[in-house]
């Protein structure tokens, strides 16, 4: 009966019937009685103070409801937006934490920067009063150059909190025992790289509405939120003081988050502030413009590389230099995003047996930067992948051999990595050579040289990847400063007439939770997969949980619902022995029927959920009526996905345009529940990767700080034409902690595909003897290395 | 966007007394520019003059050695037309790979060519093709039409009522888009007429401009190897983080060859 729809199916989503129809519901389509419009005048500066704001004509003008100011804020006491995780510095202490108010009170630092919310019946006239707003500005010099913003005399940020605008100078393994190898080492591959900062472009812009119910004192808050209970905790507890069981958080149909919709941003807590001085309901859309000024913003790091190896090839250390860009203001897990999350992946998939990195996050005068599609790993996969890449075509070997030479042998799993993290599982030498049968790496010099008789230039690149996700388990992240627990919750409320809602504190706006978390369901109980609703995003329902970032909905999630699950059959083969008369020790479960070993009497699921709400002929003296169960799951450790991408590229030496014409990627995902939706999810990744890669580069302009990419007409984001259809394959190593035995997909594609296509391009440009080209590779920066390159070979 | 007063004139002769002695009224045609602008409140107009329903402005027909396309003729309408795809094939293409199918089944020629966006494709075609575009007052040769950055030879209340084409023997366009956008950064509509080669680049400057040295050079010889040598200076040409002027000018001259290589296709 669950065949087609249990695990491992290919089940069609579930919500696309709604999201294709034009049903589904976004927080901008809610339809409250009485609602006013908010709007935000933002700075047009970088940096400035603010000598004087002057709201009185704008008040006067039509439709106008109310106008704060970053004063207003300050007089009512709004504590400001938190950073919700500490990293310790290499001294021991915590980073620096300048204030973050949720409208500037007499600074701005970045183009977009609160300076006032409109309120007023209209968003037309919200947005005419905000242009009757004088704001007297005396402009200063901004900070935007990554490279430069440590440097003595760099602008400063907030100078008083954050001198020199460093938050951290952190470091993770032990210094001299890396130089001790690098002495030793026959060979020294050296990479300096920008790994350029992107703007997340969200199918849906941010949005927040909120009411206040006068009468209970209740607030309700919807927001495009991935994580509605961490919105509330933060809100209630740091920033706004209502108390959490006041807040009521709702994050509907949310369309694309890729981490930008984790964070509490200024606009959602303005708008649920305001709700109860205003005494009507408020609703706020971002315009897109909006969304590229303020979304946090991803990646963004100026980084130095070494590694040492012998004369085998064998890696014998790495040392790695980054400066990573935090922006104006520390968003709610920025500062974990270039620490944990990326120094601690520096192994990759390798034995490098010492590892050191130093980490210096830097304030500047743009948007806030925090996590996005892999947060800290695609940033780590880069540098690794390149150096390697790299060494390779120094020591003139096969780039595939080199990988495999430096592989973690299968036998040591599990694996403790000399920068923290213990790899659970894997088995990375079948997924290469899975990726190189597919992407029939043997053949590549044939079409190479093919291409060449075309005037093109062909190169291929690999990228083998491992990342952590399923995050994670708590105590872990208490010791390493994360101000959170990182388990996930999950309720099974059957009702009586033997349909069940699923409850899940993980968030899908996207990821198809519907649907996979329906044929856990459908698998474990055998319940008709039509039979099964999962409910999601909202905090007077659902249980307290976590949300979803980080590849962990399945792992975490997942999991979570399979213990409750768990705990329904318990019940269940109690109240069947009962109905059977027989003793519990003999009830088995199969199939979604309760039978008695070793005879034909048996009680389907429905039938014991029938009895426990109709306890009529029911165990009533030992066991509770109703079926419903909750479960909490906190995970023994991440889970670790690895896997290998090869990418093919054609450059047209006159133009610079780089082609991606081959792509795969074969990946370890442990046991796979839909095999669709992984494919999704994986061909979503690949395409952020390739556009980091080849298109997308969020640029402020040097001088002004002023956004130059600041809309469509110049942040290139990736269309279907820019990408071939996807070669993809699978290696299982099911994940041995956790009860599906699966690891995340989320983040991979996204993770690898930078590497690989640079290591492509840096590939065909070798024999021009090109030996850097900086990402992205767009046809300007492309053609201008090659112009260098003939410049130097001519000299 | 403001608030702004809405006509939608039936003739020709409606539309321009709505525009006349009103300085601040301005005339829609597709929209395909103007929409995008005041929803971003960067124009105020008082009145919107709304062409779509002026039906004497639109059609292609075929006068003689000429191809007259109305103003209002949208740009699917010229990618798919047989007259246009037999007498200038170039034409055809180039209209078919204007924006997305969206702003084809919206813009106009007309809105296009008085537009005159440095990156517009249209003007490229009327420069080479040594087009005539006729108004509601009179007629401007191709040459004297394109004033610079957003500037036309246009005056108040003059509307664009269509543009005559002459036929081409051998014509051909070529773009390089912006990879974001994908508005031509730099387009080279190359062709030869009965008035002899022209070479015409929009994208690359603030406006179209022709690249003399190359015309002489097709004219003696009509292939791209007649032209490889030909270095087109950078300065005055348009630089921005997609493209810097040198790459805009290096550009000009892979985009001529190819044309110039399809024309004789």
């Amino acid at each position: 009966m669950t065949a087609e729809t249990g695990i491992g199916a290919r089940v069609k989503r579930k919500e696309d019937q709604r999201f294709l129809t034009g049903t589904g519901r976004y927080v901008d389509d809610l339809p409250l009685a009485r609602a006013t419009y908010a709007y935000f005048l933002r700075s047009p500066h970088a940096h400035a103070k603010i000598k004087s704001i002057d709201v009185s004509a704008a008040k006067a003008m039509p439709g106008v409801v109310d106008i704060f100011t970053g004063k207003d804020i300050a007089d009512a006491k709004v504590g400001g937006l938190i950073c919700g995780w500490v990293v310790k510095d290499k001294h021991g202490e915590p980073h620096k934490a300048p204030p973050h108010p949720v409208m500037a009170l007499d600074t701005v630092r970045y183009v977009g920067d609160t300076v006032a919310m409109i309120v007023a019946n209209t968003h037309d006239e919200a947005k005419d009063a905000a242009e009757a707003i004088k704001v007297d500005y005396d402009v200063k010099p901004a900070n935007v150059d990554l490279a430069r913003a440590l440097d003595k005399g760099a602008p400063e940020v907030h100078a008083a909190e954050a001198p020199g605008n460093l938050i951290y100078d952190w470091e993770i393994g032990v210094k001299a025992d890396v130089d001790a190898a690098f002495a030793k080492a026959a060979h020294v591959t050296k990479i300096d790289i920008v790994n350029n900062r992107l703007i997340p472009n969200a199918m849906e812009p941010r949005a927040a509405a909120a009411e206040y119910d006068k009468g209970t004192g209740n607030y309700t808050l919807w927001s495009t939120s991935q994580n509605p209970h961490v919105l509330r905790l933060i809100l209630s507890a740091f920033v706004l003081g209502i108390p959490e069981h006041k807040l009521r958080v709702i994050a509907p149909d949310v369309g694309g988050g890729f981490g930008s919709k984790i964070f509490c941003y200024n606009e959602e807590t303005m708008v649920t502030w305001a709700a109860s001085r205003v005494g009507r309901p408020i609703k706020w859309t971002a315009e897109r413009s909006e969304s590229f000024m303020t979304d946090a913003h991803g990646r963004d790091h100026v980084t130095h590389a070494e590694l040492a190896l012998d004369k085998d090839g064998k890696f014998l250390a790495l040392k790695v230099e980054t400066i990573a860009n935090m922006g104006a203001y520390l968003s709610t897990f920025s500062t974990a995003v270039p620490t944990y999350l990326y120094a601690t992946l520096l192994a990759g998939q390798y034995t490098t047996p010492v590892i050191y990195a130093n980490v210096k996050a830097a304030l500047t005068h743009t948007a806030p930067v925090d996590a996005y599609r892999g947060a800290g790993r695609p940033e780590a996969t880069f540098v690794i992948e390149s150096i390697v890449s790299k060494a390779a075509k120094e020591l003139k070997m096969d780039t595939a051999d080199l990988r495999r030479k430096n592989f973690i042998p299968k036998e040591a799993f599990p694996y403790q990595t000399p920068v923290a993290l213990q790899y659970d599982s894997g088995n990375y030498p079948p997924i290469i050579d899975e990726a190189i049968k597919i992407a029939d790496y043997k053949g590549f010099e044939g079409r190479r040289a093919e291409a060449k008789s075309r005037g093109k230039l062909r190169g291929i690149g690999f990228s083998s990847y491992i990342e952590a996700c399923g995050l994670a388990p708590s105590q872990v992240i208490g010791q390493l400063g994360g101000g959170v627990g990182q388990w996930e919750s999950a309720q099974l409320k059957f009702n009586p007439t033997g349909n069940v809602q699923i409850l899940t504190g993980a968030h899908s706006h996207g990821q198809s939770h519907e649907t996979t978390f329906a044929q856990l369901i459908s698998d474990k109980l055998g319940v008709p997969f039509e039979n099964i609703e999962v409910v999601h995003g909202d905090t007077a329902t659902t249980p307290f949980g976590m949300g979803s970032y980080g590849s962990r909905s399945l792992a975490v999630g997942g999991s979570a619902i399979m213990k409750a699950a768990d705990k329904i059959i318990a019940k269940g083969r109690r109240i069947a022995a009962h109905l059977m008369e027989a003793d519990v020790a003999d009830i088995e479960f199969e199939n979604g029927t309760f039978k008695v070993k070793g005879t034909d009497k048996n009680v389907p699921l429905a039938q014991a959920v029938f009895a426990a709400y109709v306890p009529h002929n029911y165990p009533l003296h030992e066991l509770e009526p109703g079926m419903d169960e909750n479960a909490f799951y906190d995970p023994a450790n991440f889970v670790y996905p690895a896997g290998t991408q090869i990418c093919e590229v054609e450059i047209d030496p006159d133009t610079g345009v780089v082609e991606v014409v081959n792509h795969t990627a074969v990946d370890d995902f442990g046991n796979i529940i839909n095999p669709m939706i992984v494919e999704g999810q994986v061909h979503g990744g690949i395409v952020q990767g390739v556009g980091q890669a080849l298109l997308e580069n969020a640029v402020y302009d040097k001088e002004t700080g002023q956004l130059v990419s600041g809309s469509y007409m110049d942040y290139t984001m990736p269309r279907a034409d820019d990408v071939p259809s996807f070669k993809l394959g699978y290696k299982v190593t099911p994940c041995p902690h956790n009860p599906l035995g699966v690891k995340g997909c989320g983040e991979a594609g996204a993770i690898a595909a930078p590497a690989a296509v640079m290591n492509a391009v840096h590939d065909a440009l070798a024999p021009l003897g090109v030996t850097h080209v900086p990402m992205p590779a767009t046809p300007l920066s492309v053609w201008q290395t090659i112009q260098g390159a003939q410049r130097k070979a001519a000299e | 966007m403001y608030d702004f007063a809405y006509h939608r004139p039936k003739s020709l002769s409606e539309a321009v007394g709505l525009l006349k002695g009103k300085d601040e009224a301005r005339p829609m045609s597709g929209g395909m520019t103007l929409i995008p602008t005041l929803k971003q409140r960067l124009a105020r107009p008082s009145d919107v003059v709304d062409l779509g329903g002026v039906k004497e402005l639109a059609g292609i027909k075929v006068e003689g050695n000429n191809v007259v396309i109305g103003g209002m003729t949208r740009h699917a309408e010229v990618a798919t037309s047989a007259d246009v795809k037999n007498a200038i094939p170039a034409l055809a293409y180039l209209a078919g790979h204007i924006g997305d199918p969206q702003v084809r089944n919206r813009g106009t020629m007309g809105g296009s060519v008085a537009n005159n966006d440095p990156a517009a494709d249209y003007p490229a075609a009327v420069v080479a093709l040594n087009a005539t575009v006729t108004t509601n007052t009179g007629k401007h040769a191709a040459d004297s039409f394109f004033k610079g950055l957003f500037e036309t030879a246009l005056g108040e209340g003059e509307l664009i009522t269509s543009i005559s084409f002459p036929k081409a023997e051998k014509a051909a366009y070529i773009k390089f888009p912006n990879p974001a956008s994908r508005y031509a950064m730099v387009g080279v509509f190359v062709a030869k007429t009965a008035s002899g080669v022209r070479v015409a680049v929009t994208g690359a400057g603030p406006c179209v401009f022709r690249v003399k040295a190359m015309e002489d050079a097709l004219s003696k010889n009509f292939s791209s190897a007649a032209i490889k040598d030909i270095k087109i200076p950078a300065d005055g040409l348009n630089s921005d983080i997609h493209g810097s002027a040198e790459y805009r000018a290096h550009l000009v001259g892979v985009m001529a060859r190819r044309a110039v290589d399809a024309a004789n296709k």
